[in-house]
């Protein structure tokens, strides 16, 4: 059997973890990953594989009613399988190269269409609001998902910071780009920095957080530290990661996957089983650590809360 | 062969017995990725989403295998070596035995066996056509690989159908880069390494006729 099914009883939860963190050092060790070594450069060893100092714990944390109470993605999961570009294109690039990005100091400034431009550090963010955890589904436009227990603030606490003008409609998301730290920015895979956008009401949106962390501890470099975008109800890309500077603006900003390429990636880019990827089905996903597919959902469930958004809106165009 | 004349090393022919060891150690080689998925997938290994790890190295494994089947005939006509066309068989058969693991797991793992959605997929997608065209072309191949094939249709007419692997690795190449989402580094490698390989043989065929045209022509004519 190939597919590992997740048991009862984690086997962290049996083993020690120094052993349990060890094991595959254990495997390897034992002979089995002689093949692994000789076939190092060719197939590579996932990067989970790699043991990672974990981050600081935060707390006391609220929780909050907008969480999922399904089965969360394990933390070497969450961790170990990124798509962050600026670090490589292969899911475990982020694990291995992220930890070469500097995340303190942090600044963030708030710019554009507001009454009172602001920088603020990260230190100054993290005071705007109490943290809670929030469990969210997660869905790649991939087509796969996952169940991840953020931890942050709604992103409104930040917005309100400046005040924004009412001529204001979007708000553009530009992040962090330092090729000496970010050896996956050396190819031109996308433009850089990479650069999100959304409508003023969603970004606006209750649902739509500010993340700091990931299972009660600091958030790790590869999942975007030290601040990023939450927005549940889009595809993952729309979360854009590491966030130096958010700009209000009157017009639709062009995000860095919509300028790649516009005819796969919309603005909205809204989680929508009906509005396929030119190139595959969005109507299933596998949701990491089942073996079945399972049927993705409208506004990736969070239908109730914000379709209202998209009232009268023809969503097969504005995809 | 003239060139041939002085380097010992090309003139190195394996015997009955050399032989069939080669021939075994070149067997387990080419099983070495299949047992080492197997061992990463029993040890937890392949990462947080198994199934696209499968998938992804079995189609990397077939395409591998097709182009070192592909290297056959230019790696002989560089070293002299001619008895490498007798690994040759076992080579394009691995390649039909990964691509058989990758449509599986396509069949089977993503799509679990609805056949609407696949058909679906073969019209609408088409990254899927190219691939799944290209596994159609390799059914022939595998099934006119025996010696009794061979010399049911003739050596002459064997060698033209099998030609089809030219095509069956182009559109192999062609699959892979419409599937990645915006990073071809790794398509680019695998269309420079095809285009080599099929430039060869345009190369040795061109250098055959010119040879044989200096041949027959009268003397005095260059």
């Amino acid at each position: 059997m190939l597919i590992k099914r997740p048991a009862d009883i984690a086997p962290s939860e049996i083993t020690p973890r120094s052993l349990f963190d060890g094991r595959r050092d254990f495997i390897r060790a034992a002979g089995l990953g002689a093949g692994a070594a000789l076939l190092g450069g060719v197939l590579p060893v996932p990067a989970h594989a790699q043991t990672a100092a974990r981050g600081a714990k935060l707390g006391p944390l609220a929780r909050s009613a907008f969480s999922t109470d399904e089965k969360l993605n394990d933390y070497q999961d969450i961790t170990g399988y990124c798509n962050f570009y600026e670090f490589g294109t292969d899911k475990g690039d982020p694990a291995r190269n992220a930890h070469r990005m500097t995340t303190r100091p942090w600044t963030v400034s708030l710019e554009g269409m507001v009454q009172k431009p602001k920088t603020l550090a990260i230190e100054d963010v993290l005071r705007l609001a109490p943290l809670e955890e929030r469990i969210y589904r997660l869905r790649c436009v991939e087509a796969w998902s996952m169940v991840v227990p953020w931890v942050g603030i709604p992103m409104s606490a930040l917005l309100k910071q400046v005040e924004p003008l009412t001529g204001a409609k979007y708000v553009e998301f530009v992040t962090y780009h330092n090729p000496k730290e970010m050896p996956g920015t050396l190819l031109p895979v996308l433009d850089w920095p990479y650069v999100e956008g959304l409508r003023l009401d969603e970004a606006m949106h209750p649902l739509t957080l500010l993340a700091v962390g990931l299972y009660g501890e600091v958030l790790p470099n590869q999942n975007g530290a030290p601040m990023r975008l939450i927005v549940p109800w889009k595809y993952g890309f729309k979360s854009a990661k590491s966030i130096v500077k958010i700009r209000f603006t009157d017009k639709e900003p062009l995000s860095a996957w919509t300028r790649a390429n516009g005819r796969e990636y919309g603005f909205y880019s809204n989680v929508n089983p009906e509005v396929d990827h030119p190139r595959w089905s969005q109507a299933r996903e596998r949701r990491l650590g089942e073996f079945t597919k399972r049927k993705t959902l409208m506004f990736n469930g969070y239908g109730d809360q914000v379709a209202s958004l998209y009232t009268g809106m023809d969503l097969k165009k504005y995809f | 062969m003239a060139a041939a004349q002085g380097h010992a090393w090309r003139r190195f022919n394996p015997g009955r017995t050399q032989f069939a060891w080669l021939w075994r150690a070149v067997w387990l080689a080419c099983l070495l990725p299949l047992l080492w998925l197997i061992a990463a997938g029993l040890s937890d290994t392949l990462g947080a989403n198994p199934i696209e790890y499968i998938t992804r190295a079995t189609g990397d494994w077939t395409l591998r295998m097709l182009m070192i089947t592909l290297t056959v005939t230019p790696l002989r006509q560089l070293t002299g070596w001619h008895w490498l066309v007798r690994l040759r068989r076992t080579l394009g058969l691995y390649a039909f035995f990964y691509a058989c693991l990758h449509l599986t797991t396509y069949v089977w793992l993503d799509q679990f066996f609805d056949i609407g959605e696949i058909v679906k997929d073969i019209v609408k997608r088409p990254f899927i056509t190219v691939g799944f065209g290209a596994f159609v072309l390799l059914l022939p191949l595998a099934a006119t690989s025996t010696n009794g094939m061979i010399r049911r249709l003739g050596g002459r007419a064997w060698q033209r159908l099998h030609r089809l692997i030219y095509a069956i690795g182009t559109l192999g190449v062609v699959h892979y880069w419409w599937l990645v989402k915006k990073d071809i580094t790794e398509p680019v490698i695998y269309a420079s390494v095809l285009a080599v390989l099929l430039g060869a043989r345009v190369w040795h065929a061109r250098r055959m006729h010119r040879s044989v045209q200096a041949m027959t022509l009268p003397d005095g004519v260059s």
